[in-house]
């Protein structure tokens, strides 16, 4: 089992004739992840070639529409490789097109096209995940994302995060045990999934033993998490938090990423994870530690 | 960005916001030739901090040699650390009543929020902790917006009076006009005055904007951007290019991706406590690529902190094999020559970590040290730091 992503996920890049959508397409591919096609409307009915993880040629078409690449294709997962003025036009599409779940890879989104397009989702069959973020990665069945798939492979460990590289990070660090998925949720000021709906399915998903939460200053997601895992998570959560030397009223390179007044601080968080039996490590290998310390007693 | 209050008046006269822009000056002759205009007035020190009134930056002048004396006075002092070089002169219309109103972005409901209140404006925070029932919050779906008959339930929610009332319904709405047309994440205006003859008015206006949205639709929000107000390093970042905040510390940084960049910060603090108390210098996220261009820039805006005492680049190899990070750091030396002074601790890890090590170890590199964690490397960079 896994979370939102697995085996059997059917996914397209919408943006995929671009050039972080053709490198990312191609190690998508590479990842052994069933990629079935793209989108793009100017060059509806191209075709475009990558290899697959066996090194085998792969051609795959481009759709003018989401709406048509899911009747052609059977897709129920979009990844979008889409300049941050057309992200918003492009998700409304794919949400008008039913899809179940939409990734959002691109960076410098303004935070009202995201507001309006979380608006529009409400009522809508579609999960959106990011914007701003490096994707979802189930190890050894799936990746609709960025995140690198050499790292690691299956196991017992769910991750969510709102940082790409941390994630990394942290795959790396606990290589050795494996990940059920981990998935970036993105450090926008508004995104689509949040730490606490990757918690409830986490703790829902049998193959995940541990969770492990990396969150960062600015708003009060951490906070709300905590207040959930204490009422709602069974399994056992470790935790981290980055920004501790941040100071007040300036942007870390996350648009979300600020403290505001006394309000989003690093410290705050921490304790309210805290006070939710959570374990939350100083520095990243500390983290990793007492993940493993969990794991291993298992 | 935040704007200053004679930056957020222009947009809100520019949405049709009632407002007097006045006149900002630089100087205090020209503060007292602008007073010779409007007569009665205030002079307002121009910052992008709060509590100005508290910290003496705003005085009354009821003649022009008031207003060339209290320019005199507020030009070059410091408010909350920053230095007020710019001031407005703008007409004394003293208030009837004051009221506080904002749009904001609601990040925990994924929605924006009205926050208004009849009952004082400037005293605002007072209020809300002596009566908070006098504060109004009202949240406004994105996808609706605020037309004509949500601004007058807005206006019936927070009690305007019957005088100001219309008003204050067409205020409103073009306070929202200001908040999405202009993509800000935050649009307040405190006071809202009713001044004599029941006339509606934004004495005071504050303006935060949404850079992403500036960086794609807003050419004209450069014009706010005001060069000497600004961190010379960080100025010199921004155009190269490099996502780089300004820190009070010995120890640079250089990592990729946000969150590592900010644990990075973290960790060096931590060592710090080791090594006399050292800081971490700086935010930097060279990003994703990290080739020996940016890399160069990233080192060339560290190295010209006078406070910088050593260096920690601190990259996971992710998409960017650490391979490619070694030869960045190489070549980044290379193009700065003998400009690199300062000692440079690197930690890389993940892909091709081994490739990436001994690339930097075959380049031997007189000033480079390579430690395997990042831990570690924070603690050798602070202990550089404080040889």
């Amino acid at each position: 089992m896994s979370i939102y992503l697995n085996k059997d996920s059917k996914v397209i890049v919408q943006g995929i004739t671009g050039g972080m959508g053709a490198k990312h397409t191609a190690l998508m591919l590479d990842s052994g992840a069933q990629i079935v096609g793209g989108v793009n409307a100017r060059k509806a009915g191209t075709t475009v070639t990558h290899k697959d993880a066996q090194g085998a040629d792969v051609e795959l078409p481009v759709f003018g529409t989401v709406a048509e690449a899911m009747k052609e294709t059977g897709a129920n997962v979009s990844v979008l490789f889409v300049p941050p003025a057309f992200t918003k036009d492009a998700c409304i599409e794919a949400i008008d097109a039913e899809m179940p779940l939409i990734v959002v890879i691109t960076e410098g989104v303004p935070v009202q096209d995201t507001a309006e397009v979380w608006s529009y989702l409400q009522g809508k069959a579609t999960r959106m995940i990011g914007p701003n973020c490096p994707g979802i990665i189930t190890p050894g069945e799936s990746l609709a994302g960025i995140t690198p798939h050499t790292i690691t492979g299956k196991g017992p460990v769910g991750l969510v995060s709102k940082s790409g590289t941390l994630t990394y990070q942290m795959m790396y660090e606990l290589k050795d045990f494996g990940f059920s998925t981990a998935i970036g949720i993105g450090g926008d000021p508004i995104i689509g999934t949040t730490h606490i709906d990757a918690l409830e399915a986490f703790e829902k998903d049998d193959e995940t033993k541990v969770i492990v939460m990396i969150g960062e200053i600015g708003g009060d997601a951490e906070e709300r998490a905590a207040a959930y895992i204490k009422e709602n998570i069974s399994k056992p959560v470790v935790g981290y938090v980055a920004g501790f030397t941040a100071p007040e009223g300036k942007t870390m390179g996350h648009a979300g990423a600020i403290v505001s007044g006394s309000a989003g601080t690093a410290q705050a968080k921490k304790e309210a994870l805290e006070a939710a039996g959570v374990k939350v490590g100083k520095t990243p290998s500390e983290t990793a530690a007492l993940a493993r310390e969990i794991l291993q007693s298992l | 960005m935040d704007l200053m209050e004679y930056q957020a008046k222009k947009l809100f006269a520019k949405h049709g916001v009632a407002v007097t822009e006045g006149v900002v000056v630089e100087t205090a002759e020209d503060a007292r030739k602008a007073a010779e205009e409007i007569g009665f007035c205030v002079v307002k020190a121009q910052v992008k901090a709060g509590g100005r009134g508290k910290a003496g930056g705003v005085k009354l002048a009821k003649t022009a040699d008031d207003a060339f004396e209290h320019a005199s006075n507020i030009l070059g002092m410091e408010i909350k650390g920053l230095k007020v070089n710019r001031v407005l002169i703008t007409p004394a219309t003293p208030p009837v009543e004051e009221y506080y109103f904002s749009f904001l972005l609601d990040r925990s409901n994924r929605q924006y929020l009205c926050i208004a209140s009849v009952e004082g404006g400037v005293e605002i925070e007072e209020v809300a902790k002596t009566n908070p029932d006098a504060v109004k919050k009202i949240g406004i779906d994105p996808g609706k917006g605020v037309d004509e008959a949500k601004a007058r339930e807005i206006a019936t929610e927070c009690g305007f009076p019957e005088p100001v009332f219309e008003q204050a319904v067409s205020m409103i709405q073009s306070l929202y006009t200001v908040f999405t047309e202009e993509d800000a994440t935050l649009v307040e205006v405190n006071p809202l005055a009713r001044l004599e003859g029941d006339k509606l008015e934004a004495l005071d206006g504050k303006v935060s904007l949404d850079e992403n949205a500036s960086e794609i639709r807003h050419e004209e929000h450069e014009q706010f951007v005001i060069r000497d107000e600004e961190d010379p390093l960080e100025a010199k970042a921004k155009d190269k290019g490099l996502n780089y905040v300004k820190l009070d510390g010995q120890v640079g940084i250089i990592g990729n991706g946000a969150g590592l960049v900010m644990s990075t910060l973290d960790v060096v603090a931590y060592a710090g406590e080791n090594h006399g108390g050292v800081k971490p210098a700086n935010f930097l996220d060279i990003g994703g690529g990290a080739n020996a261009q940016v890399m160069a820039d990233g080192l060339d805006v560290i190295l010209n902190d006078e406070q910088v005492k050593s260096v920690f680049v601190n990259v996971f190899g992710g998409i960017t094999a650490c391979d490619e990070v070694a030869k960045g750091i190489v070549g980044a030396l290379d193009i700065l020559g003998n400009e690199a002074t300062k000692p440079l601790v690197v930690r890389l890890d993940g892909n091709n970590v081994d490739l990436g090590r001994q690339i930097l170890s075959e380049a031997n590199h007189p000033l480079v040290t390579i430690v395997d964690t990042m831990d570690g490397g924070a603690d050798k960079a602070a202990e550089l730091a404080n040889a």
